[in-house]
């Protein structure tokens, strides 16, 4: 199993690492005062082939674990945190596929030509109006009649849903089943509509372009993922979302705080022998980002070494209560320790850092990670976790 | 009163399954009833209460209380083992 110093040196983090650096944090500024999406980036991880990264090596991947796909989306958020959000995304949703689709010879397809030779990129639509943001529940359901079936859903926010070319759906398995059974949709360009119903005018991650909007498609029943999204959610898309939003909100900390790091080193230059009286607040910031990226990254191996087997007994420990309990504890820690680590770099900063317009800003970094505790609301998870420590004894 | 008769008991009060109790199998999926996982959490606690047991961590999985029988099978595992 490979640990986080092999991890950065390999191809998968280096080239996405030149990426971050050479086009994304290039325009991080426009994407995020136009809120548009980062398509320069796209562009550029189409052109190097970095979206199938998640993808096994059996279609033609790079087969990238948990812990090398966590970093390269750290290293692209260095760059720019909403490229670094949509890369994760996309990851996700590759994820459930490669993860409960391998085998069927409609995702098999999918893999190797959509993703692998034409580096597609994939949105996904989990929530809906009247859910109250419970991913697990659904109002819609797929209909299926023979060979063929359609889906309609109300969303209450689609994350570069525009830009994306095929989207995947939660919805009730049936018209009659409970709002908790559900199944995974995917539908590709071509066989859907998305009416665009609200906007995205945000505080951060707004090159996400992630307005609400009504979904139709229709397409073949193959399209429905095998088995219960009770399953790929606890199994994948939990613990790849948890994971990888932790990574890269590592990343856009890390920048923020290098900013700090870099003003902080100009004041030393300027009168060597004297400490900067912000150094200690550097150095005290630093304790919580290592804790931070140690966090993700023994998340990130715990689950490489569980899905190295992928036996039964490694997908029956990814639906326990104590995994389950360690992505929420993962997520809520990182969620909330970086917007104090961009606070703390804009302490260090000063007036500069408050600027907009200086190699200092850490203003939309800060802005950015606040959406870290709403997506998934911290409030919803911390009274999930309260409920299963009800009867969870860590023993 | 055996222990699935007990264990059917709980779940019509807890489960808060979209279907009645009465004509689940035994084998029927819980989750796929309908069954939360805060509502399990709630069957947990209610099936520690009536049987005076403690579902020890490794048993707190969806496989252990996906269906009547599963769950009646950790319940008399326990029981067993208290006795």
């Amino acid at each position: 199993m490979k640990r986080p110093s092999v991890i950065r040196e390999t191809d998968v983090v280096a080239r996405t690492a030149a990426i971050a650096a050479e086009v994304a944090a290039k325009h991080a500024a426009t994407v995020d005062a136009q809120s548009r999406f980062p398509h320069e980036t796209f562009a550029a991880l189409k052109a190097a082939k970095l979206l199938s990264a998640a993808v096994p090596q059996s279609h033609g991947g790079a087969g990238a674990g948990m812990l090398e796909l966590g970093a390269q989306c750290a290293a692209l958020a260095q760059g720019c945190g909403s490229s670094g959000m949509v890369l994760a995304m996309h990851h996700i949703q590759v994820a459930c596929i490669a993860r409960h689709g391998l085998g069927t010879p409609y995702f098999d397809r999918y893999l190797s030509e959509n993703i692998v030779a034409r580096q597609e990129v994939i949105a996904s639509i989990t929530s809906e109006n009247g859910t109250f943001g419970d991913t697990r529940s659904s109002v819609c359901a797929v209909a299926v009649d023979g060979e063929n079936m359609s889906l309609a859903k109300d969303a209450t926010t689609v994350s570069y849903g525009a830009h994306a070319d095929a989207q995947l759906v939660t919805c009730r398995r049936t018209a009659d089943a409970a709002a908790s059974d559900q199944v995974l949709v995917l539908f590709e360009k071509g066989q859907y509509t998305l009416e665009q119903t609200g906007t995205w005018d945000t505080l951060g991650m707004r090159g996400t372009c992630s307005p609400g909007a009504k979904f139709s498609g229709k397409g073949r029943a193959e399209q429905i993922l095998p088995g219960a999204f009770a399953d790929s959610s606890a199994q994948t898309m939990v613990p790849y979302s948890h994971i990888l939003w932790s990574a890269l909100w590592s990343g856009i900390a890390a920048d923020a705080l290098g900013r700090a790091a870099e003003f902080v080193r100009g004041a030393a230059r300027r009168n060597p022998g004297t400490m900067p009286p912000n150094a200690p607040h550097l150095a005290r910031a630093n304790v919580e980002l290592q804790a931070m990226r140690h966090n993700w990254q023994a998340c990130a191996m715990d689950f490489d070494e569980l899905t190295g087997a992928d036996d039964r007994a490694a997908r029956e420990e990814l639906g326990s209560m104590a995994w389950a309990l360690k992505m929420n504890q993962l997520k809520m820690g990182c969620s909330e320790v970086a917007p104090r680590l961009c606070h703390e770099a804009l302490q260090i900063i000063g007036i500069l850092g408050y600027k907009n317009d200086t190699p200092f800003s850490v203003g939309r970094h800060y802005r950015d990670v606040l959406s870290a505790a709403l997506m998934v609301s911290n409030e919803r998870i911390a009274s999930k976790s309260a409920s299963m420590l009800l009867v969870y004894k860590d023993a | 009163m055996s222990n699935e008769i007990k264990v059917r008991t709980i779940l019509k009060e807890h489960g808060r399954l979209a279907r009645e109790v009465e004509g689940l199998a035994p084998d029927t999926d819980l989750y796929q009833a309908g069954m939360t996982s805060h509502a399990s959490v709630n069957v947990m606690l209610a099936l520690e209460g009536e049987f005076d047991i403690e579902f020890p961590d490794h048993m707190l999985k969806r496989s252990v209380f996906e269906s009547i029988a599963s769950i009646t099978s950790a319940v008399d595992e326990l029981t067993a083992t208290a006795q």
